[in-house]
């Protein structure tokens, strides 16, 4: 696997985002209003509960929506890429097609990554403070873990699905529930059993727990168990997505 | 390692089916080094799969397939170092510049970076897009992309060169350039061609030898000159209807067609 080859790719990703201006700024609305609309309009409620800051619950919860939207999307751009024809330039290249698929997955991470920090720099602005500043480096690399992770199940989506009507049912059964069964905006205690299992089984809800605790709040589920989970499902869709995209036939 | 004299691509007994279907119906035929062959036939009549199977983005059903000395069933990277291909189908990255897109490619492959510099800017300036270079390719025109894949097709001096209908939508002129091009390309840098196209005179004049294949079987394997010989005809076009008959053909849809109809759709309702 040449260097090269994975610079490249990533290279291809990062500037395709940074040159699609509509995308950057439209999926900054979308945590933007989270932040606002719930932010302020539960806060209330959620301190009179006896929670606390809400928006210092919520913040980390957005980061993570935020991450896991803009993650799936890159995977899923896939999709595009085998509509406007480029797929088949990557698939005649004489790389390997796990190369491709890292090369891909590290650009598509990457700029997941950039957005969540994005999303922390407007959460300072409204008034979100992290309490713990030693933890802060983790948040970055639980971040890193989360795009990596949700980039590579976009990434597997895409090797089996083709079109555009496969991608909106992508977008509707699967990363809407797994953003609001993450425990991104409510807390996860004393939720109804059925509820407990879903969330338990959700990989989201331990990343926004970790990133969460590395923003200095308690943690749920224990940073350990938190990353432990994301890497080992991160390397599972790793592995699953490599083997479903070698067997693409353009 | 392949020997001299052994052709740099062989076709034994190929077979492909799509469910009931067979686009391609037990084809062998030979390609010899430094060769520019032509592969024609009605819409549907097989071409395109025919090579995709050369190419490796899709396995034959049955039958043997060798191109310069790999088999792409077998051994896909072997195969591709040692391709170029011209979609029939534009295959750039729109988001990306031309060179952008050219860089991308020469890194693919392999080419160090000198010498993959160097000849971006030779072959830019082959193409004509030499002062297009930093924009991006989604400005460009029909015939403008059409370049510049013709331009990454050669970059990284491939042994073999797959043509698939390289001059749809190009103007005379630069049908001319492309052809003189790449007749000069097999004869300097021995590289063998093999294209297909509707164009019979593009055939006729650059193509040592043609095979024409209909509903997924060869017909007939020759010269341009014994083609017309074998059917009694004056031209190329008209032994080409004499052999594959005058019905007009339909193409069904590509499941890739009618995702492109659904993204229009798409992009429409944004």
């Amino acid at each position: 696997m040449r260097p090269a080859v994975l610079f490249g790719l990533w290279l291809r990703q990062v500037k395709r985002y940074l040159r699609s201006r509509a995308r950057i700024i439209g999926s900054l609305g979308q945590p933007l209003l989270f932040l606002v609309a719930l932010g302020f309009g539960l806060g209330a409620v959620f301190r009179r509960a006896g929670q606390g800051d809400y928006l210092k619950f919520l913040a980390p919860g957005v980061m993570a929506m935020s991450i896991l939207f803009t993650a799936i999307f890159s995977g899923v751009e896939i999709i595009w890429d085998r509509q406007f024809g480029f797929l088949k330039e990557m698939l005649v290249a004489p790389v390997p097609r796990l190369a491709i698929m890292f090369g891909r997955t590290l650009g598509g991470a990457t700029v997941a990554t950039v957005q969540g920090l994005i999303v922390f720099i407007i959460a300072l602005f409204f008034g979100f403070r992290p309490t713990h500043l030693p933890r802060l480096p983790w948040a970055l690399l639980i971040m890193l873990l989360i795009s990596l992770l949700f980039t590579a199940l976009g990434t597997a989506i895409a090797s089996v699905v083709e079109d555009f009507q496969g991608f909106q049912l992508i977008m509707n059964l699967l990363v809407m529930p797994l953003f609001f069964f993450s425990g991104a905006i409510y807390p996860l205690q004393g939720l109804p059993r059925a509820l407990v299992i879903i969330t338990k089984a959700n990989p989201l809800s331990y990343g926004v727990d970790a990133l969460r605790t590395s923003f200095g709040s308690a943690t749920e589920f224990g940073m350990t168990l938190d990353i432990a989970v994301l890497a080992g499902v991160t390397l599972l869709l790793l592995i699953a997505g490599a083997a479903l995209f070698n067997r693409i036939e353009a | 390692m392949m020997a001299d004299n052994e052709p740099i691509i062989e076709v034994r007994n190929v077979v492909k089916r799509f469910g009931d279907f067979a686009a391609v119906n037990d084809i062998s035929f030979d390609v010899p080094r430094g060769e520019i062959f032509a592969f024609l036939g009605p819409n549907g009549a097989g071409k395109t799969t025919t090579i995709r199977m050369l190419t490796t983005l899709l396995r034959p059903t049955s039958g043997s397939i060798r191109v310069a000395g790999h088999d792409p069933a077998h051994d896909q990277e072997g195969v591709r170092r040692s391709i170029g291909i011209v979609f029939q189908d534009p295959s750039l990255d729109d988001e990306l510049t031309a060179w952008e897109n050219l860089e991308l490619h020469g890194v693919l492959y392999g080419v160090a970076r000198t010498l993959r510099r160097q000849r971006i800017d030779q072959l830019l300036t082959l193409v004509d897009l030499a002062n297009r270079r930093d924009d991006l390719v989604k400005q460009f025109s029909g015939g403008m992309k059409r370049r510049l894949e013709i331009a990454r097709g050669l970059l990284h001096h491939p042994k073999v060169l797959f043509l698939d209908e390289p001059t749809i939508g190009l103007d005379p002129q630069t049908r001319n350039h492309l052809w003189s091009y790449v007749t000069r390309l097999n004869q300097d840098e021995d590289v063998t061609v093999f294209l297909t196209t509707h164009y019979m005179e593009e055939a006729d004049r650059v193509a040592r030898r043609i095979a024409i294949i209909d509903h997924g079987k060869i017909i007939a394997v020759g010269s341009a000159a014994e083609l017309k010989e074998q059917t009694k005809t004056q031209s190329l076009e008209d032994a080409f209807i004499t052999l594959t008959g005058s019905t007009i053909r339909e193409e069904e849809a590509s499941p890739v067609d009618i995702m492109r109809q659904h993204a229009r759709a798409w992009r429409r309702r944004r």
